[in-house]
């Protein structure tokens, strides 16, 4: 957020703001001011958000593309001037610029291809891991090599391409709208919406950070202590020394893009019914939106499947001020917070629902359908952020929470375990992907949701058939909803829900926060019928096999940075590694001391690498972010991709949460027979 | 007759050469056979377990004269660790009275093929303990100072002798070793059969295959045991049951708690080398590579003591469990680099079998002996920390003088199962702290060193206000205690870089501490004494406690005794403060290690009497020892009350009130001898008298202090403490304390006539100070315990305990000088001319300095030093 929004500055500003700053701090600046390239100048059919084309031969193939946008040919005359100032040879530095160009093009061209940049190929990440009077002496090995190839390119070129930036939100306001994953076009108003309290000198202090002359490197510890720093787990209890549960656990993790972290994790177990709840929850424009979803929606879900004895119990608990009955046991990592301002406010749009599924109950049907279940859920939690905004709170925190929490948004893939029923209900692009074990022991994937956005044709389909004809061409804009989100279904974002009328009603009578705000005038281009956007899920079932070894619950994070089929491998063989490591017996062989040895240091090699990881979702993720070509972990690129400043983080990747639930094969087998 | 067929049976098994024929031995003894023999109805003594503990137990005892005795096993003789164990008997020991069991199981094997005619296996290989870096050295030259001393031939030599004696190390990275020639291996079952096959002939009735089920009690005494196969009446019951002792104590109705755990162990067996290693072969320890070696039937048997042990049995296991053990190679990796790294030629050595036995460590590395403190006749000797070989003979020697004569003859206070109480048996505890104890075998022993598993269990209630101003723990008996300050501003090591031999870095704390101590006020947090109340309706408290202590008891009401709790020989069975709250009622303080020991001895001797309460109150107060000059000044403004000598004499005890707490015991003695105060605070009064000790002694320069400051405090005064420097085997008469006996105090004591007799024949040991002269405290070896005193160049005894004098600014060491005769070795009478005509030495690791005896604290050399001029102005500064 923090980085859109200066960049903005920078681009409304011009080049004023440039010049007075220093020869070593204008490269970092250079990248978010120079104009934008549009991506959109490859047909995106092509370059599939979600089919990662693997680019074999390191940067060399993804730098054709980037070469033609270029455009900032000024600046990178002005920065040649400067340097050449400075008494350097030009040639030194353009290496460095090439170093710079390299690594944001390679940005670019990362989500591009669905892949990320080959870090091998970048020297380093040049803003911090080397100054400007350093270079000439240490050239990293990397830019050496490529050093030729970029001075045979026109410097302005080069320097075109290295504006282009990996942003979550948006980059530049511009008739070039940028594409990809991006969940927001620009607005300049929405960024100032999102997170009004900073103020520009933020960017001055990142833009120090980002020029100085130190190289860093993380040591083994320091990238674990980063990576483990949100991982949880969670075993469920045997009881007599079983366990009759078919979840034998889950592990959970989260590495944070943006800061804070707009992404949450919710995992549950029902207590008044069976089974387990896990869910992963993207947001966007904030973390209000994805914060309130994480801590209600299993709420609902669970208040929807209970039935109806139950629900007047509880009803009647708090009639009557008793001790209500428990309805989830939450598995929650310290950082998982549930806002306590807020808790009384939702309990009392919970009630309401509840109060009108005892009222609606028949008392007729005790079946509950838990598809249907988690439908309503959904839509009636969507529902209630919409009513709680539109109603306000005299509580003026609370007022301005419930707004940003209608006016943020977040996606939602849940997962609901019972026995060997699993229901996955998914809003949005995050995913559940579903680990099997196949006889000959290999892994494969089965997706159990379906991404809603731009890639799916029934999706496309499904909004074009929602609005008039007339909207056709303007509904789904360079593969965004109205130009804007990405996502087709979010909860919040009421900006895509409500009447033009209902927004400004509510704005003007809202806060003065909300008022002072640029925001406040934005409304959403082509905006004619809506609702636009829903929250309704879509609900898979899977009856679960005793070769369905494990389900991975993500945001659209990990798969854009690994494919599923990698994702389903590294976790199948990490849970395998972790259980199935034969010991060694000497038996009747004639063993030596030397040959057992060697064996023994090669096993423990071997081990040492996933067993480094006590979670699957850490091992995901460091391979997630630290796999170089050959599809191992690399600790350098590890190293680097861990001490990038927050501004650069978001440019290489997103906020990554994962949960890994394990099935217990046993108990899904039992099941399978008893029928 | 029995034993024959037993021993038969054994033998034919063992014929196999153990390890590979277990499983197929087992079927060999026909069940109906073990079963249709009759256990006795009765027994003077009931031994449990038939392993090298209970035989062990069961010879001596025999050669004791004791012949009715029936010693059970639950399987077959000599299996369960001893059948495992890996037969190296090494004398080197850090505790003198572990040197002593090893020592004398040494001589006790050496000659046991000749007395019984069994093969034992018994080869005086000699042992090499290795050392990679200084640090080992100078710990493995303490050893052999001490080793030395009482006998046991052993030279520190270097890496080049090593390579001499052993074809096949490598010593390139050595800095040096310690060679004991006289340590063997031997089979430790074979001994065990031996041992049986001796109590057999004197009387002993051994049966296998017969399990206890639990001992009957009756009254806290041992009446009989409940088997699988009956009952036996008995009046002794010994607990031999090795790993499974813990769980056959906790099984009687007043469960006996003997805390000690298993862990696995692993060692290798090869098949022997191609030109077979000799039978002589030294047997290599290198605790550096936290592994040991020895030859065996030509190849090497090696094992370790890895930093990660597996503990096992948690929850309690039945014996069969024991056999099936899994091998895990992975986990005997790092010891099999570590193999490897040392003799790298055993590469080719084709590899046989790694063998997995269980074995049971204790909370403090010591092993357990003695008699339980809730019931009597019931005695324990188990959790040798595998050791059991090198200490079963000594053990069961000692543990069979104290059955038939009611005490051992060596002081074993160190091994006593009374040390424990029933906060250690938590299987977590024990659990969490094995896990540290079976690493720290081998790794370097420093002073001061603490356990880091299983605290703070029991704290005093100003813990986190301690911890929050930078208090480092130390524990006893489960007890937080704080042991100094770290200030805001200074930064200390490392827990694993703070290990050393030399000047520790808390020295400049301490330091402050002290001179805080000396010239204004202190407090430090002392709950953790032992604290009992003894009252009574009429006169019984008075009479059984002038029955049971030396001093007279019969004191004006408030006044504070120094006594001593003697045992017959008119040894310290404990050292205590008794305070008279009135005429029926006591208040006693004894150290922390006291609390189980204490009672059981109150409650053996006191008689059943109603009107007669004793009372555990050390849970009910928090005490605070206010030291220092200015103790007076703080007391006073707290209290309103004057606090002077004239008001508050030395040693009285007067309840009253402090801040807004009323009923606090206040004593005028510090443990010390330092000016200052007790405070015994009722606990619910703590913090609110802390913190207004701490508000109001501000302007005095009030600071916490540790028990490092006091240690020192107290030891520059020459203050014994039990435990330390006393035990059961010293009397008062023998460290100067002929002022706190009362021999004509008109009524008979527990140790009277011993110590009438000692006072007319002379004492054979004295208690003594020692300064250390030429001892460069920055840069020498610190004194520790257990360093030899010579006397004119003789052996002349051992230091108990030391310290640095901030005062003297000398290190002062406390020990006891024995006379030993120069032609005959026999101990002769002490007298104050001896030890004064000396000149002394105390031996650091091999280094003598020299050391001045003082029999009294010098009083002169505490007077100030410093001038009224000599004010700094740091002094103005709040503390």
């Amino acid at each position: 957020m923090r980085a859109s929004r200066t960049n903005e500055r920078l681009a409304r500003n011009g080049r004023d703001c440039l010049t007075p700053m220093t020869s070593q701090s204008w490269l970092a600046a250079r990248c978010f001011s120079a104009p934008p390239f549009s991506t959109r100048a490859w047909p995106s059919s092509l370059l599939p958000a979600h089919s990662p084309v693997r680019s074999q031969s390191g940067g060399g193939k993804c730098f054709g593309p980037d070469v033609r946008a270029g455009q900032g040919g000024g600046p990178a005359g002005q920065g040649v001037g400067q340097l050449g100032a400075r008494g350097r040879t030009p040639g030194s530095y353009a290496g460095r610029l090439g170093g710079r160009a390299w690594w944001c093009r390679s940005c670019s061209g990362r989500f591009l291809v669905g892949k990320k940049q080959p870090l091998s190929c970048v020297p380093g990440i040049p803003v911090r891991s080397s100054s400007l009077p350093l270079f000439s002496d240490a050239m990293p090995a990397p830019t050496q090599l490529f050093f030729p190839l970029i001075r045979n390119c026109e410097l302005s070129r080069v320097y075109g391409t290295a504006c282009y930036c990996h942003h979550k939100h948006l980059c530049c306001p511009s008739p070039y709208v940028p594409q990809s994953r991006l969940r927001y076009a620009p607005h300049p108003a929405y960024a100032t919406f999102c997170r009004p309290k900073e103020s520009w000198w933020q960017y001055t202090q990142g833009r120090r950070y980002a020029s100085t002359p130190q190289r860093f490197y993380l040591t083994p510890p320091q990238v674990n202590s980063i990576l483990k720093a949100n991982e949880y787990s969670f075993k469920v209890p045997e009881f007599d020394g079983k366990n009759v549960s078919s979840v034998l656990g889950f592990d959970s993790n989260q590495l944070p893009a943006n800061a804070p972290i707009e992404d949450r994790r919710s995992a549950a177990t029902c207590l008044q019914t069976r089974g387990m709840l896990l869910g992963v929850f993207d947001g966007h424009a904030g973390c209000a939106c994805s914060q309130a979803v994480s801590e209600r929606l299993f709420y609902y879900i669970a208040v929807s499947l209970l039935p109806h004895e139950t629900l007047l119990e509880i009803e009647n608990a708090v009639e009557s001020g008793r001790a209500l009955l428990p309805i989830l046991q939450w598995h929650k990592h310290p950082n998982d917070y549930f806002s306590k301002e807020a808790s009384k406010l939702y309990f009392n749009s919970l009630r309401t629902y509840w109060q009108e599924l005892i009222d609606l109950n028949t008392g007729e049907s005790t079946d509950i359908d838990v598809k249907e279940a988690l439908i309503n859920a959904f839509k009636r939690l969507d529902n209630d952020i919409s009513l709680e905004a539109q109603v306000g709170d005299p509580n003026s925190f609370l007022n301005y929470l419930v707004l940003r929490v209608a006016f943020s948004g977040a996606t939602a893939c849940v997962a609901h375990v019972d026995g060997v029923d699993l229901h996955v209900a998914n809003t949005g692009d995050s995913r559940a992907m579903l680990g099997v074990q196949e006889e000959d022991g290999s892994w494969s994937a089965v997706t159990l949701s379906n991404d809603h956005n731009a890639q799916n044709e029934r999706e496309l389909e499904r909004l074009k058939l929602e609005h008039p004809k007339n909207e056709a061409k303007s509904v789904v804009k360079q593969d965004r909803l109205l130009g804007l989100l990405m996502p087709f279904r979010a909860f919040g974002d009421v900006k895509f829900k409500w009447s033009i009328d209902l927004q400004k009603r509510v704005i003007e009578s809202g806060p003065d926060q909300l008022n002072d705000n640029e925001y406040t005038k934005f409304i959403p281009p082509n905006y004619y019928t809506p609702p636009y956007l829903t929250a309704e899920p879509e609900v898979t079932y899977h009856r679960l096999r005793p070769q369905d070894k494990f389900l991975v619950l993500a945001t659209d994070g990990l798969w854009e940075t690994m494919h599923r089929q990698d994702v389903v491998r590294i976790v199948g063989e990490y849970l395998t590694g972790m259980h199935h490591q034969q010991p060694i017996a000497v038996g009747g062989y004639k063993v030596t001391l030397g040959q057992m040895h060697g064996l023994l240091t090669e096993r423990r090699a071997k081990m040492s690498s996933v067993f480094e990881d006590q979670n699957a979702a850490t091992h995901l993720i460091r391979h997630a972010v630290g796999n170089n070509e050959f599809g191992t972990v690399d600790h350098e690129r590890l190293s680097k991709m861990l001490s990038l400043p927050e501004e650069l983080a978001r440019m290489y990747r997103d906020d990554i949460t994962i949960i890994v639930v394990q099935f217990n094969s046993h108990v899904v087998g039992a099941y399978q027979n008893q029928e | 007759v029995m034993f024959s067929r037993v021993l038969s049976v054994a033998r034919r098994q063992r014929t196999g050469r153990g390890w590979q024929n277990w499983s197929s031995g087992r079927s060999g003894v026909s069940a109906a056979e073990a079963h249709s023999v009759a256990l006795p109805a009765e027994a003077q003594v009931v031994i449990c377990g038939g392993g090298i503990m209970g035989t062990s137990v069961a010879y001596h005892l025999s050669k004791m004269g004791w012949k009715d005795i029936v010693l059970l096993e639950q399987g077959r003789l000599a299996a369960g660790s001893t059948r495992f164990c890996a037969g190296i008997l090494s004398t080197a020991r850090h505790l003198t009275i572990e040197q002593k069991m090893a020592d004398y199981s040494n001589k006790l094997y050496h000659q046991l093929e000749h007395e019984t005619g069994i093969q034992t296996g018994y080869i005086r290989t000699g042992s090499i303990f290795l050392a990679q870096t200084q640090d080992r050295l100078i710990s493995l030259k303490r050893i052999n100072s001490r080793l030395n001393v009482i006998g046991i031939p052993s030279e520190i030599i270097s890496p080049k002798k090593v390579a001499e004696l052993h074809p096949l190390l490598n010593v390139h990275d050595l800095v040096g070793a310690m060679h004991v020639p006289e340590d063997a291996v031997v089979s430790s079952a074979d001994v065990a059969l031996a041992l049986a096959s001796a109590a057999s002939q004197n009387g002993v009735q051994i049966y296998d295959r017969t399990s206890v089920l639990h001992v009957m009690v009756k009254k806290g005494q041992v009446t009989g045991v409940e088997t699988d196969k009956g009952q036996i009446e008995c009046q002794y019951f010994v607990n031999c049951a090795g790993q499974w002792a813990y769980e056959l104590g906790l099984s009687n109705e007043e469960p006996v708690s003997i805390p000690l755990h298993a862990c696995e162990h692993f060692y290798l067996l090869t098949r022997p080398w191609e030109t077979p290693l000799q039978s002589n072969t030294p047997t290599i320890v290198d605790a550096d590579g936290r592994i040991y070696i020895r030859n065996w039937q030509g190849g090497i048997l090696s094992g370790g003591f890895e930093k990660n042990p597996k503990p096992i049995f948690t929850e309690g296991k039945n014996q069969l469990e024991i056999q099936n053990l899994q091998e895990d190679w992975d986990h005997f990796e790092p010891l099999l680099s570590s193999l490897l790294r040392r003799m790298p030629e055993l590469e080719t050595l084709e590899i046989m079998k790694l063998v997995n036995c269980p074995e049971t460590f204790t909370p403090d590395m010591r092993c357990i002996m003695g008699e339980s403190p809730a019931v009597q006749g019931y005695f324990v000797l188990a959790g040798m920390n595998s050791a059991g070989l090198s200490f079963g003979g000594g053990a069961g020697r000692y543990l069979a003088e104290w059955m038939v004569h009611g005490y051992p003859s060596e002081s074993i206070w160190e091994l006593d199962l009374k040390r424990f109480g029933a906060l250690q048996s938590s299987r977590t505890f024990l659990r969490h702290r094995v896990m540290e104890v079976m690493p720290l075998l081998y790794d370097l022993k420093v002073p001061r060193w603490d356990f880091q598993t299983g605290r703070q269990l029991r704290t005093s209630p100003l813990y986190d206000r301690l911890d929050a101003q930078g208090a480092r723990w130390m524990e006893k008996h489960g007890f937080e205690r704080p042991k100094y300050f770290v200030p805001p501003d200074k930064d200390l090591l490392a827990l694993e870089q703070s290990k050393t031999f030399y000047k520790p870095d808390w020295f400049d704390i301490v330091e402050s501490e002290v001179k805080c101590c000396k010239e204004a006020v202190c407090v430090i947090d002392m709950s953790s004494f032992t604290k009992f109340e003894i009252t009574s309706t009429g006169d019984q408290a008075l009479e059984i406690l002038q029955y049971l202590f030396s001093n007279d008891l019969d004191v004006p009401v408030g006044h504070i005794v120094h006594t001593g709790m003697l045992n017959e020989g008119g040894g310290y069975e404990n050292d205590c403060s008794i305070a008279r709250l009135s005429k029926r009622s006591f208040f006693m303080i004894s150290p922390t290690d006291q609390q189980v020991h204490c009672w059981a001895w109150l409650k053996k001797h006191m008689p059943e009497d109603s009107n007669l309460l004793l009372e555990d109150v050390t849970w009910k107060y928090t005490a605070l020892n206010l030291i220092g000059p200015r103790a007076v000044d703080v007391l006073s403004e707290l209290s309103y009350a004057p606090m002077t000598p004239d008001h508050f004499p030395s040693l009285f005890c007067k309840e009253m009130s402090v801040g807004y707490a009323n009923g606090i015991r206040v004593m005028s003695m510090t443990h010390t001898g330092e000016p200052g105060f007790m405070l015994y605070i009722p606990i619910e009064y703590a913090l609110h008298v802390y913190n207004e000790v701490m508000s109001v002694g501000q302007k005095y320069g009030i600071r916490n202090a540790g028990y490092y400051a006091l240690r020192s405090l107290r030891i520059e005064k020459f203050f014994a403490f039990w435990g330390q420097d006393l035990n059961t085997l010293t009397t008062p008469l023998e460290c100067g304390r002929e002022s706190r006996v009362k021999l004509d105090k008109g009524m008979d004591f527990i140790g009277r006539d011993a110590l009438v007799q000692q006072k007319q024949n002379g004492v054979y040991k004295r208690l003594t100070m020692f300064i250390l002269d030429d001892h460069d405290t920055d840069l020498d070896l610190w004194p520790w315990w257990g360093e030899p005193i010579y006397r004119n160049g003789q052996y002349a005894g051992k230091t108990t305990s030391s310290a640095y004098s901030y005062t003297l600014e000398r290190h002062v060491c406390l020990g006891f000088v024995h006379n030993f005769s120069e032609d005959t070795g026999e101990e002769q009478v002490v007298t104050a001319d001896f030890i004064n005509r000396g000149e002394y030495e105390i031996d650091i690791a091999g280094h003598r300095f020299q050391a001045k005896a003082k029999l009294y604290p010098v009083a002169s050399l505490f007077t100030h030093k410093r001038r009224k001029d000599d004010v700094e102005l740091s002094d103005l500064h709040g503390k």
